[in-house]
């Protein structure tokens, strides 16, 4: 299903957060949201899943506005993975991935409930954690954990603020390659992301976000030299080698 | 292939949590059944059933039907009002602190009681010569508390229902009534001074058939709507905002929560004063042995806390017979050092953090 933005404002209280934000989401897509912090990235990703409910302008979800969805049958089509859980729950994996099952289960999961999620541990490489307190596990194992209860809501969207803060370099990789698989099965990715050079080569999309506005939106081409200075007000030099070009913090400015 | 090994593992997970829930309601049988036998005056296993199938002598049936049989009742259910609300409210509040009063239930409630025993204690009943005494203490407690959760939950609906605003108002609201105790305290009587501190102590003495049918009437909806909203609980306990991701309206849920918590123990305290520890530890406990999934925890600690009220009146009564301690004592001095104990093993570290 596609996503819409149309003139999108949010305001808490009365500081503007987002404005004027427009832009078009296909389906299957991988998107990168980059900008610096405050710049209105996990605000987006609320709106856009109806946690926080925009003051203007609206979202569309196939066209249709997002509010016309009940919130059962949204929670069955768009799934979130918040930036830093609260404090985990003393529960085995399987318990917490089944609570992804919420908007199928009444009140006892069903065999199908059960099916699903053990399919999904599988396929995350959680199997073998399953019967172990999502506390015992690493932060890698964790952020795969949340991943796997987002996707036992079986979502067409996927919205990510930040999935790889606090992983090392390894578990980044994992994560994101494991975006990449669910993004070529047709499931859309958002993710609020920090590190460009990461976002710019497992993205496809990526919206550029400065205090609240689109700075910009396209292809990867728009990772410039000239676009990373200008959104983050820094120095930088770009590196190319085989083929991809790599945006670094200039030295000498740096240090 | 391995998927559906995993669905039987997990399946059989699920059986073990439930065998955890059978044996603790057997264990409620057994002791209830122990705790009616028991005693200062002599009963025997003969004389239930004798009693039951209408043979029994009227001493022991007097003795059966109405101090043993209401007093286990009354135990059981107000252990399971106590434990299920204090697992609602630290699921609901995502703090391993909260319990049936935090939102200053105990403090509301004393300051209700001694409020109707100060002002209302000969003077009421001059007023309302329908009601007896005791029944005006315990109007007064449940009225208290009822306006205290009010305030609180309209505090929550003005400021934001989050945890952090919830319990500081319990904190403040709980401190301003214990002031107010104090006060009254001091204005009081010798007479009305004693009334208010035997109050306090939580005694199931008080217990009759009233109160039971009251309790159960009451008790029965509420377990059956924590036990529906399971799977709301769960969400919330991974913050509101993955919640409502699930479709989960935080705010609602968890007003609607803490209110159906907090009347249950708002009953409980009018009946029989304040009971510690109960609602606090028992979850911590049944969290320990089973995990802290809501679908299980909900029902299990309910029962557990049944079982542990029980156990501890029936301590209680026993360990210095005749003489009958209030169970409210009995509870903290099994309770406190228990918590302890959970807490230097370091029971769900990550949990706590």
């Amino acid at each position: 299903m596609n996503i819409e933005l149309r003139n999108i404002e949010f305001a808490y209280d009365k500081t503007p957060v987002l404005q004027n934000i427009n832009g078009r989401i296909e389906p299957g897509q991988f998107v990168a949201l980059v900008g610096p912090n405050g710049s209105g990235k996990s605000t987006l990703i609320k709106c856009i899943n109806g946690i926080l409910r925009v003051q203007k302008g609206e979202v569309l979800l196939d066209g249709n506005n997002l509010e016309t969805y009940g919130s059962n049958r949204l929670s069955q089509k768009m799934a979130y993975v918040p930036q830093t859980e609260q404090k985990a729950v003393p529960m085995s994996v399987f318990d917490a991935v089944l609570i992804g099952r919420k908007p199928y289960i009444r009140f006892k999961p069903a065999k199908r409930d059960m099916e699903i999620t053990a399919d999904i541990l599988e396929r995350l490489n959680l199997a073998s954690v399953a019967m172990r307190d999502v506390n015992k596990l690493s932060g890698g194992q964790q952020q795969r954990v949340f991943i796997a209860r987002a996707l036992a809501q079986e979502p067409e969207i996927l919205l990510l603020d930040e999935p790889t803060a606090n992983l090392d370099l390894k578990y980044q990789v994992d994560v994101l390659k494991l975006l990449g698989s669910l993004t070529r099965q047709g499931i859309t990715v958002v993710m609020a992301m920090h590190d460009i050079n990461l976002a710019a080569m497992y993205s496809r999309q990526v919206m550029m976000m400065k205090e609240g506005q689109l700075f910009a939106s396209g292809g990867k081409e728009i990772f410039t030299a000239e676009n990373v200075e200008k959104l983050y007000d820094v120095h930088v030099e770009t590196i190319h080698k085989n083929g991809t070009v790599y945006i670094v913090p200039d030295r000498i400015h740096s240090i | 292939m391995k998927s559906t090994e995993l669905v039987q593992d997990y399946s059989r997970y699920r059986s073990r949590r439930i065998l955890f829930i059978l044996l603790v309601f057997l264990g409620i049988i057994i002791v209830g059944m122990y705790a009616v036998v028991v005693g200062a005056a002599g009963i025997s296993f003969g004389d239930i059933f004798r009693v039951f199938t209408g043979r029994g002598d009227p001493v022991s049936e007097q003795i059966i039907l109405n101090i043993r049989l209401p007093r286990v009742l009354a135990a059981l259910l107000a252990g399971l009002a106590l434990s299920a609300s204090g697992t609602v409210m630290q699921s609901l509040l995502r703090n391993p602190l909260a319990s049936p009063f935090t939102l200053g239930i105990s403090g509301a409630a004393a300051f209700g009681a001694s409020f109707a025993i100060v002002f209302f204690g000969s003077a009421g009943l001059a007023l309302f010569p329908w009601l007896s005494d005791q029944y005006l203490v315990m109007f007064s407690a449940f009225a208290w508390s009822m306006v205290s959760t009010g305030f609180i939950l309209a505090i929550a609906r003005y400021r934001g229902a989050t945890p952090e605003v919830m319990i500081l108002a319990g904190i403040a609201i709980g401190s301003l009534f214990g002031a107010g105790v104090s006060a009254l305290q001091y204005v009081a009587t010798d007479v009305e001074l004693a009334a208010i501190v035997f109050w306090m102590f939580g005694d199931l003495g008080r217990a009759a058939w009233d109160d039971v049918l009251v309790l159960s009437l009451l008790l029965f909806p509420i377990l059956i709507y924590f036990s529906l909203k399971a799977w709301s609980y769960k969400a919330l306990q991974s913050g509101d905002e993955f919640a409502r991701s699930l479709g989960v309206n935080a705010f609602r849920v968890r007003l609607t929560g803490m209110l159906a918590a907090s009347l249950a123990t708002a009953v409980v305290v009018s009946f029989y004063g304040i009971i510690a520890f109960v609602g606090l530890v028992v979850p911590h406990i049944v969290r320990r042995c089973i995990g802290g999934d809501d679908s299980f925890l909900i029902p299990a600690s309910a029962l557990f806390g049944a079982l542990f009220l029980l156990l501890s009146d029936t301590v209680a009564r026993t360990l210095f017979s005749p003489v009958i301690l209030p169970v409210g004592i009995l509870t903290s001095f099994i309770g406190a050092p228990l918590f302890l104990f959970l807490l230097l093993k370091g029971m769900g570290r990550g949990y706590w953090s």
